[in-house]
């Protein structure tokens, strides 16, 4: 009963934090408005531990909290599942989100809209718990969607921004299209489990796994697994929040957010929802080789593809998004080779060297006065020595640097994936060992930008406007949405960056202090935790494996010997080669050789244009998706509605009215000699048809 | 409590207060007539509230029931009573007419005491004809109501409100007509009843089930309103004041579906199974093809009523899928709609007050200077949008999953509201309130004062609270809901 309690604590304390901070936002002090939002979160956090704790000792809960409703056979509840998977997600989201409100203080600092920040994080940390914490899909989807309306408002937090609004409109939108899958996998749930909660569900599983829905009656074709069904539709739900290809393009445009949210939501915590829920769905996905070679595929095309996109990124902020995007890809991966826990383990040390990094360019961001452009940067590492520091410690971690937190993780996924032997792992393998090698040339491309080489700030503005090239591209892309968002982006880039002669300076410990503290897990998370998590069975019964045709894990179990080991036989793998490559070759690219990148995107030209384009996902949304939807609606309308409906039926009845009671009219003129005429004529016609017909 | 006539207290209080209102004469009195509408509207609501509290959920008889002959020479008869399915609404309605005083308070000063004389007599009216249980009473109130709606179009309409009001007479009265003859004919084939629950149980023959659920289709199709005969709705709707958009919104087009309940389902069982396939692909057309159509709006109005349609879509495909599921997941919709499109219609409202425009073009960056307004607003659009934890969601999720069961494509098709409706809400959202100042009539705008705060707090609590916990409106209705489906599944043919 007592952790029941807790249970409920950990969800309501930030809520409670968010309610006071929001509805009171406008008459509070701001300290208020942070004491309250950030005491909410640490009572969580504290709470969580607690919880962990507990489970650590064997102590797991499902059970409900409320009935939310009834109806017909159906049952839906409002409750918790508490378990290692749950209280794993638990923990990483309370930090994570504990860190970001601290660092908050410092980076919101001159910001007007201070406590309303402070009441969306907290709004998001709420959310984002009841999505871990649910124990049916019903809670999962209020979660989901929670934290997208949380998204929403906080990429769209500078409203008076118009590149801001239109990402934000963006995002939830095309998270939209993967709740439309998302919503069909749990209607299918519900039609063939009978009920929403997971527990029963999954022990449903096993006697479905052969069940077939029809599609299209009377074709062979039309005939589908309903597991196979079920699961993608659900995955969809996680491309959508887990943003893969193609559902992927809101994510580098929420970085139109402030920082720390870039941080929170976009990095560690939201992103990871989709991870998340496949990992908690294992027992359904463990029963379709279908769903786990799509799952596969999709990841591997996002891990390669966009790890591509970051090197030609200049926007501080959107190398770290498209980096996200990779490593997003990168757990999707393990996910389809039924390494469910290496998934989450990737999920846990990228929450902490992901935020790190984050928070690092957001401190850099700060020293440069809010110009974000890494070729205005150079040589910071003088200036912000802890920030240079701890995004060092973030970009290994990142890379897969040996005793490093990511490298176990992705390690890990690079073994596993080695192993799996479903449908498109031979493209995965390729697609992670290759992205290897990009992730570490991209990472380390911006930081020698930022942190070493030749100090390029102070001269910022020729810069500028010397290559302003991709930040116009977006504008132009956002210009294609023919509305009237187009003033005010110059107007804002202005008034940012360092003035001639100005030096970026370290920021305050509010800033600093979640750095030194991110900074520390992003370095032995992974040496502590590998063994327990996966190979100890941390998870035990959190995850499901039919171990019998997936044997991933047990093969990955057989190979290790421990963490220090496994670091220890790194160092002779071409995973660690390629990494090493990738630095070494980004350090004479851009420290030693600077004139080099320039003649190889010269040579490169349509390479380089279409991955400035973002291989025109963009556009083809832009044109074909929103603009084919709004010249269908206009067609509907002015045809459909106002063409035959209102003009043919409705007008054509009126005119049909008219016409009758024209001619009723005309006879009724009201002159004597016109009834008369009439009359005689009436007289005629009857009286010949009558004598006629005799 | 159970002692009282309450179903008629909440028909006749709202109607004589309404003629107190009038009584009070010229715009002099005009302080005066709004104090006694508010008091009569709240009156209207207390009355209701046994409603609720002293409900048997227990059972799907008709409960409340007050009966007494009215015109014995034609066996019509004075009978009132409600279930499960009608119950909410009596409540609905009379929250409503509180808000819809509220919101001409101060923006309403010509024939102030005629203008809320309508809106409370309405009211009453719009009572009677969710309790009646006599066909001809029915028809009576079904028919007077239309009469103070009119009068609020054409009296504080704006400027087109003849054709308005025109076009809603026209597709209304073809509706009517085929309502009031099918009536006829069931008196006469039911030995001369006009009781709706003895025709429940008359036995009918194939062919003329289809002849009654199509005539009955045709009248409840229009107020609905379903495509195609839907166009009159969006220009009733701009035409209308703000509190007569709401009570459309909100009530007027909850009468069609309710007739679908009280009047196709029950009376011709074995046409709706038959036809259920032609309501189906009329709402999914609904749904798809007018959430498109409001995608492309300009004018504010015509895109929450095109909104409108498209969630009165779910409505009609939840009850012609036949399970409790479905059913009660558009019992749902139609209660939830009434706070969200009432207060959508309301938000509109508060802008049109002061730059006396609907036009998406006109605005831009609204927030920056009314952001209490916004944050309100941002909250309507989101359960327009159907965003969990508001009620806007509840049905549609609903709906979806019976749907999915039902018909995997149906489900597909439904399914896109969740795109479609999110972006005509936010695409609008985003020109009107987000953004930097458009132009000098929004940035002398000023936030919303406590009057209007109360209003949009009152519609609030009803989205949230719903969305949070439907329970308490689900339970009222399983008993009456699951009668229904029972009794549909019944074949009437002898």
């Amino acid at each position: 009963m007592e952790m029941q309690k807790l249970y409920l604590l950990v969800p309501l304390a930030p809520l409670v934090g968010a309610i006071v901070a929001g509805l009171f936002c406008r008459v509070i002090p701001r300290w208020v408005a942070h004491t309250s939002a950030i005491s909410g979160v640490a009572i969580a956090f504290i709470a969580s531990v607690f919880i962990f704790q507990d489970v650590a000792a064997g102590n797991t809960f499902n059970g409900p909290v409320y009935q939310w409703l009834t109806s017909g056979d159906y049952t839906f509840e409002v409750g918790f599942l508490i378990d290692q998977l749950t209280v794993t997600m638990m923990l990483v989201v309370t930090f994570v989100s504990l860190m970001v409100h601290i660092y908050t203080i410092g980076y919101m600092q001159d910001d007007p809209g201070y406590n309303r920040f402070f009441s969306y994080i907290a709004l998001f940390t709420f959310s984002m718990l009841m999505l871990v914490m649910s124990n049916n899909f019903m809670q999962l989807f209020f979660g989901w969607e929670a934290v997208g309306l949380v998204s929403y408002l906080l990429i769209g937090f500078w409203y008076t921004r118009p590149t801001a609004i239109i990402a934000n409109m963006k995002a939830f939108l095309v998270n939209r299209v993967g709740d439309f899958g998302f919503i069909l996998g749990i209607g299918l749930v519900l039609a063939h489990f009978g009920s929403l909660d997971y527990k029963t569900v999954f022990e449903h599983a096993p006697k479905l796994a052969n069940a077939t829905i029809t599609l299209y009656a009377g074709f062979e074709s039309g005939t589908v697994s309903l597991m196979s069904a079920t699961c993608i539709l659900l995955f969809i739900g996680a491309m959508g929040k887990s943003a893969q290809v193609p559902l992927h393009v809101w994510l580098p445009d929420s970085m139109e957010g402030p920082t720390p949210i870039s941080a929170l939501i976009h990095a560690a915590t939201m992103v990871t929802a989709g991870i998340f829920m496949v990992a908690r769905m294992s027992p359904l996905f463990e029963l379709s080789d279908t769903a786990l070679s799509f799952v596969i595929v999709i990841g591997s095309i996002t891990a390669l593809f966009m790890g591509f996109l970051g090197v030609i990124q200049n926007d501080i902020k959107r190398v770290v998004a498209y980096s996200t995007l990779s490593q997003l890809g990168y757990m999707t991966v393990a996910l389809g080779a039924s390494a469910y826990s290496v998934a989450i383990f990737h999920l846990m040390t990228h929450a902490f060297f992901k935020a790190l990094l984050f928070l690092g360019a957001g401190s850099v961001i700060i020293g440069m006065h809010h110009d974000q452009d890494i070729r205005n940067m150079g040589g910071l590492r003088k200036y912000m020595p802890i920030t240079w520091l701890t995004s060092l410690i973030g970009s290994l971690a990142l890379i897969g640097t040996p005793f490093f937190a990511g490298f176990y993780s992705k390690d890990s996924i690079i073994e596993a994936v080695a192993m799996s032997h479903i449908s498109g792992s031979g493209f995965a393998y390729f697609s992670v060992m290759a992205g290897v090698f990009v992730t570490a040339f991209y990472s380390f491309r911006m930081y020698f930008l930022v942190f070493h080489g030749e100090e390029r700030f102070g001269k910022a503005h020729a810069a500028v406007n010397d290559s302003s090239h991709a930040k116009q591209h977006d504008d132009n892309a956002h210009a294609a949405h023919g509305d009237d968002d187009h003033h005010a982006t110059d107007v804002h880039e202005e008034h940012h960056g360092l003035a001639p002669g100005q030096k970026p300076h370290e920021t305050p410990w509010v800033v600093w202090l979640p750095l030194v503290l991110l900074a520390i897990p992003s370095v032995v998370i992974g040496y502590i935790t590998i063994e327990p998590m996966l190979f100890g069975g941390f998870f035990k019964d959190a995850i499901f494996i039919n171990s019998e045709v997936h044997p991933v894990m047990e093969e990955l179990a057989h190979e290790f010997h421990g963490a220090f080991a496994m670091a220890t036989h790194a160092l002779g793998t071409p995973v660690f080669w390629l990494a090493f490559s990738g630095v070494a070759l980004s350090w004479f690219f851009y420290l030693k050789r600077p004139e080099i990148p320039a003649s190889i995107k010269a040579a490169c030209g349509p390479i380089y244009t279409l991955l400035e384009n973002k291989y025109y996902f963009d556009k083809f949304n832009e044109v074909v998706l929103a603009g084919g939807a709004r010249l269908i609606g206009r067609g509907l309308w002015k045809g459909g509605d106002a063409g035959v409906i209102d003009g043919l039926i409705v007008g054509g009845a009126v005119r049909l009215v008219g016409a009758v009671s024209m001619l009723a009219r005309f006879f009724q003129s009201g002159h004597i000699y016109h009834y008369a005429f009439t009359m005689i004529f009436g007289v005629c016609a009857l009286l010949s048809f009558w004598l006629l017909r005799a | 409590m159970s002692g009282m006539p309450l179903l008629s207290l909440a028909i006749w209080v709202p109607i004589l207060t309404g003629l107190f209102v009038l009584a009070t004469g010229s715009d002099r009195n005009a302080p005066l007539a709004r104090m006694l509408a508010l008091l009569g509207a709240v009156a209207g609501l207390l009355v209701t509230i046994p409603l609720y509290i002293d409900f048997d959920v227990t059972t799907s008889t008709m409960q409340f029931v007050e009966l007494s002959p009215w015109i014995p020479r034609f066996n019509i008869n004075y009978h009132l009573g409600v279930d499960g399915i009608s119950m909410l609404f009596v409540m609905l309605n009379s929250f409503i007419t509180i808000i819809v005083v509220l919101a001409g308070w101060q923006v309403i000063d010509n024939k102030v005491a005629q203008y809320n004389a309508s809106f409370l007599i309405m009211s009453g009216l719009l009572n009677g004809i969710f309790a009646s249980l006599d066909g001809m009473l029915f028809y009576i109130f079904f028919e007077a109501s239309l009469i103070p709606l009119y009068l609020i179009i054409g009296v504080w309409g704006g400027p087109r409100r003849v054709y308005a009001a025109f076009k809603f007479f026209l597709f209304t009265l073809m509706g009517s007509l085929l309502f009031l003859v099918s009536l006829i004919y069931l008196f006469v084939q039911s030995g001369g009843s006009f009781s709706i629950l003895d025709w429940h149980q008359m036995p009918i023959a194939r062919v003329p089930q289809m002849w009654i659920f199509l005539a009955f289709l045709v009248a409840f199709a229009v107020k609905v309103p379903m495509w195609p005969v839907h166009t009159w709705l969006p220009d009733a709707h701009v035409e209308a004041p703000t509190g007569g958009s709401i009570v459309l919104a909100a009530i007027a087009l909850k009468l069609g579906a309710y007739g679908f309940l009280r009047f196709s389902l029950p009376i011709a069982p074995d046409a709706s199974q038959e036809l259920s396939g032609l309501i189906v692909g009329l709402s999914l057309i609904a749904i798809v093809y007018i959430g498109l159509v409001a995608l492309v709006q300009e004018d504010m109005k015509k895109l929450v009523a095109y909104s409108s349609i498209a969630h009165m879509g779910f409505v009609t495909l939840g009850f012609f899928m036949f399970s409790a599921l479905g059913l009660e997941g558009a019992l749902v919709q139609m209660v939830s709609h009434g706070f969200i499109a009432g207060a959508m219609f309301y938000c509109i409202g508060v802008m049109y007050d002061r730059v006396h425009s609907r036009q998406i073009v006109d605005y831009g960056g609204v927030v920056n200077t009314m952001p209490k307004f916004a944050a309100f607003f941002m909250l309507f659009a989101m359960a327009n949008a159907g965003l969990p934890a508001t009620s806007g969601f509840v049905g549609e999720f609903m709906v979806i999953l019976a749907a999915v069961k039902y018909n995997f494509w149906v489900a597909f098709a439904a399914a896109t509201t969740m795109i479609v409706g999110a972006a005509y809400t936010l695409w609008m959202y985003k020109r009107v309130v987000f953004g930097a100042v458009g132009n000098h009539h929004v940035a002398e705008l000023t936030d919303i004062n406590s009057r209007e705060f109360l209003v949009l707090a009152l519609l609030a609590i009803g989205a949230l609270g719903m969305g949070l916990y439907p329970q308490p409106f689900t339970e009222v209705m399983h008993s009456s809901v699951n009668e229904l489906l029972r009794h549909i599944a019944v074949s009437k043919i002898l």
